[in-house]
């Protein structure tokens, strides 16, 4: 099984629930990632997240981000992109979780779940920033 | 999100209803926090909260530090499998009050 789907949303906070929800369709469309589909819906989420965040400084603007959800030989990839503040990759740490305060977890959240995190400095058409996350799924 | 609040035996409940993230975790923390100012237990039943990340661990977490510094109690009660997936991931099931 293969495939390919992407969607772009407004940058606003309450467009985090449509970008959940695009993913439940696909993920529910696909028996071979329904095991897998809480933990991906977080993951895309948080990373769509700290895009309004931190890429727009948590202002809602007329640019949309895009998401793209690809399947492959059992890889999952997941691309991210927009058209926010250059993202610094070194600036992007996940909290130490000892350190027991609000904050700081969604890119724990993301280097847990996921098998490959990279931001890619090629340029993509107009777009500012592309995060790309890959997962392997094993079929049980 | 809705939420809704009671109150019994000098217990206040906050009933949370939806997904928590970024764009209603304001709206939680306005349920939440006066409650700890003014209760001394505060139970937050998350049964019908469907999905949390990370902005609703700030919440949890933020109230659960209130409550210590006031010399009260938050308890969360009636966790989903999948919201205690994510309280789990950020190793907070044994800093927070859960039953």
């Amino acid at each position: 099984m293969s495939f390919t789907y992407h969607a772009d949303f407004e940058i606003k906070s309450s467009s985090l629930k449509e970008v959940r929800n695009f993913c439940r369709e696909i993920f529910q469309r696909n028996q071979e990632l329904e095991n897998e589909q809480e933990k991906l819906i977080l993951v895309i989420s948080e990373a769509a997240q700290n895009i309004i965040k931190h890429a727009y400084e948590n202002k809602d603007s007329p640019d949309k981000m895009r998401l793209q959800i690809s399947y492959n030989n059992n890889e999952l990839q997941i691309d991210l992109y927009d058209k926010g503040k250059p993202v610094i990759e070194e600036d992007v740490k996940p909290r130490d979780l000892d350190d027991i305060k609000p904050g700081g977890l969604g890119t724990f959240f993301i280097k847990q779940v996921m098998d490959e995190i990279i931001f890619n400095k090629e340029k993509t058409d107009d777009w500012v920033n592309h995060l790309i996350l890959k997962k392997k799924i094993i079929n049980q | 999100m809705t939420y809704n609040v009671t109150e019994e035996n000098n217990i206040s409940t906050v009933y949370l209803n939806g997904e928590i993230d970024m764009d209603v975790g304001d709206k939680a923390k306005e349920a939440i926090m006066p409650l700890i100012e003014s209760a001394n237990e505060i139970h937050i039943n998350l049964k019908d909260v469907q999905y949390m990340d990370s902005s609703g661990i700030s919440v949890l977490i933020e109230s659960h530090q209130k409550a210590v510094e006031l010399g009260k109690k938050v308890v969360l009660k009636e966790i989903s499998k999948s919201v205690l997936k994510v309280i789990m991931m950020a190793k907070l099931e044994q800093i927070l009050n859960i039953e």
